[in-house]
């Protein structure tokens, strides 16, 4: 038998499933709506459906007396996140995951411009086998490491204690805020964690965006004069931005909702997470905890509308 | 004086060769083309020009300035990139200014010569759009514009009309040619197009292998070729093997011998010989003619107006004695 066919038009394949191939091929849009349902289902009734509960909760409040939730709308909930306490946990989270943000921008940079420009092949592999490696274990079992290496008999104080540095690092600690008795149960012990477990979130969407610079552009612009301070500014750093502003969206919502390392490493003033947990948990105010929880979601809108405004996607 | 000087320049990477010791002397105000096939290294010496590669021996001079080790943006230099390089975050008017605007000149000033740039590449008006959105020609005239505008004593222009169809680069060539008359700023020009270089350049540099194989005026170049390279790339130059040339009566070497002298007949003062048809194809303007003769295939161009002769045929063809070029190097 021949495997070349010699009729002009070939006959349909054997059963359903070949009325199907030509069905779909025909009508490629029922094809598409199938395809797309059960994740827009999911996506629009379970996901949104759920969040969008939870925001009722928000406009809720809870009775003092009985500790039952009261069902009728009010902003007084809202008003509660305004009191000192509550108002300090929102500005200490906020603060925190800006300044994790920032960090890891500038430390993600290099290595995703490193990765997009330099390596090739083998190195290719060595960049994302590196940033992708601590993905795979846990992220407990991270966390409850670093608290041993910032602990008072940790690697780091051992560290600087061998470099004759111990003074450096007591004076850091003495300091207000940023300082504690230890790197473990400091803010800045909080920083560094939360800057490590993230920075694959920042690095990788930054080196993707780089990807896309043509290397000519970088040309052009010494070529035309432009130092290489001036390049950055003006072509690589516009040009990756797009990159920076979806690490970003990682860094800084993951910080804001975080309440694991915090609560393991750190002062012990609650951030934002610990709140919501706290609140939906031991004490049972499911309304508070929802307005807590709404604040991250308005905070990362802003801050969208801001990077929009000032044409982060015009590149894009 | 000299814009643009080599001394025995090379530039390897790894084992291989880019740039073999070349030697050049760009005169001021030149239109020079570098010519050659991709990997012969044209590239790479604009690029050594501009800055982007430093030569691994050797020395450059830009107006008589040590220019090795010096960064791209310390010379007044610039480049039109082959596929244009325009910055696609900012617009057609910032593109241009954007030299001007690193070299620090006040915005309003600075936007001005962009728009007066772009009216001298004829695309006035168009400053406020994305390079997105205009065609291959219009971007390449920005590319131009923003090359143009920081008045640069050499213009290094990088296959410039490689993207373009044939009718706009037939129109682009007299324009660059007449903007390079009209600035009088030195153009170095490469491309792999043989009527490109030969139709623009006021000087040409063949080059092969890394080396340069021959440098001359485009007269020079298409008739006397030096060597077998430079004959079979510039032009459709038969190349007659030793063999055959000495039965002609001339020395024992290879010759060139472009298919245009060659006519069908004889003629006085002709030196003639037989071949047999073995193809024959219209051109439009002319006919191509391959006779096979002493086991050479030699082309000829007759004019369209007389029909060429049929396959198989034995014709007699002849051509005047100085149009055979006899070439040294050759193999």
């Amino acid at each position: 038998m021949s495997i070349v066919a010699d009729t002009s038009i070939l006959a349909r394949r054997e059963g359903t499933s070949g009325r199907l191939s030509d069905f779909f091929w025909r009508n490629p849009k029922i094809l598409l709506l199938l395809m797309l349902t059960p994740p827009l289902l999911w996506l629009g009734v379970i996901y949104l459906g759920s969040l969008f509960a939870l925001l009722l909760q928000s406009f809720f409040s809870i009775d003092d007396f009985s500790g039952l939730i009261n069902y009728e709308f009010t902003l007084a909930t809202y008003r509660q996140l305004l009191i000192p306490s509550n108002f300090d946990i929102i500005l200490r989270t906020v603060l925190m995951a800006a300044l994790v943000t920032l960090a890891s921008a500038a430390i993600a940079f290099p290595i995703a411009y490193y990765a997009a420009r330099y390596a090739k092949g083998k190195w290719k592999v060595v960049f994302y086998l590196g940033v992708m490696l601590p993905l795979w274990s846990s992220y407990l079992v991270k966390v409850y490491a670093w608290k041993l290496i910032l602990a008072k008999e940790g690697i780091v104080t051992w560290a600087f204690a061998k470099l004759h540095l111990s003074w450096l690092l007591d004076a850091w600690l003495s300091l207000p805020v940023v300082g504690g008795s230890s790197l473990s149960i400091s803010y800045t012990g909080t920083f560094i964690v939360f800057i490590y477990v993230w920075m694959p979130f920042m690095i990788l969407p930054i080196q993707a965006a780089l990807e896309r610079v043509p290397g000519n552009l970088i040309e052009a612009s010494a070529d035309l004069g432009g130092h290489p301070a001036q390049t950055f500014r003006h072509v690589l750093f516009p040009l990756a931005l797009p990159g920076i502003i979806a690490g970003s969206i990682f860094t800084f919502s993951l910080t804001l909702g975080d309440y694991i390392i915090p609560q393991i490493i750190g002062s012990s003033r609650l951030f934002i997470g610990q709140a919501v947990y706290a609140q939906q948990g031991t004490a049972g105010n499911i309304p508070l905890a929802a307005a807590f929880s709404v604040v991250p979601i308005v905070i990362m809108g802003l801050y969208l509308w801001m990077a929009k405004r000032q044409g982060a996607f015009d590149a894009l | 004086m000299t814009a643009v000087l080599f001394q025995q320049v090379s530039r390897h990477f790894g084992t291989v060769r880019a740039v073999d010791s070349v030697d050049l002397a760009i005169a001021e105000g030149e239109f020079f083309a570098m010519l050659g096939p991709s990997g012969s290294g044209k590239t790479t010496c604009l690029r050594l020009m501009a800055g982007f590669e430093q030569p691994t021996s050797g020395h450059i001079e830009i107006f008589g300035e040590t220019a090795e080790g010096v960064p791209p943006y310390r010379r007044n230099v610039n480049t039109v990139f082959q596929d244009y390089a325009l910055f696609p975050h900012l617009s057609i008017l910032e593109n241009v200014a954007y030299g001007l605007m690193v070299k620090g000149v006040g915005k309003a000033e600075r936007l001005k010569a962009a728009e007066e740039a772009l009216a001298m590449v004829k695309l006035p008006g168009y400053g406020a759009r994305r390079p997105g959105q205009l065609s291959g020609g219009q971007r390449q005239r920005v590319a131009l514009a923003r090359a143009l505008v920081n008045r640069p004593r050499v213009l290094l222009l990088d296959e410039p009309l490689g993207a373009l169809d044939l009718k706009l680069r037939e129109q682009m060539q007299e324009e660059l040619k007449s903007l390079q008359k009209s600035l009088g700023i030195t153009f170095v020009f490469v491309t792999h197009d043989q009527g490109e270089a030969l139709s623009m350049a006021d000087r040409i540099a063949v080059f092969s292998d890394g080396r340069i194989q021959q440098l001359g005026t485009p007269e020079e170049v298409y008739k006397k070729p030096k060597t077998r390279f430079v004959a079979d790339f510039v032009g459709s130059s038969n190349v007659l093997p030793p063999d055959f040339v000495r039965t002609l009566g001339f020395g024992d070497s290879y010759a060139s011998l472009r298919p245009e002298a060659i006519t069908l007949g004889d003629g006085l003062g002709r030196k003639n010989f037989a071949g047999r048809v073995v193809a024959t194809s219209f051109l439009g303007a002319a006919n191509r003619v391959t006779v096979e003769a002493a086991g050479a295939r030699i082309a000829a161009m007759t004019p369209a107006s007389i029909a060429p002769p049929a396959l198989g045929e034995t014709v007699t063809l002849s051509f005047l004695p100085e149009d055979l070029h006899p070439m040294d190097g050759a193999r």
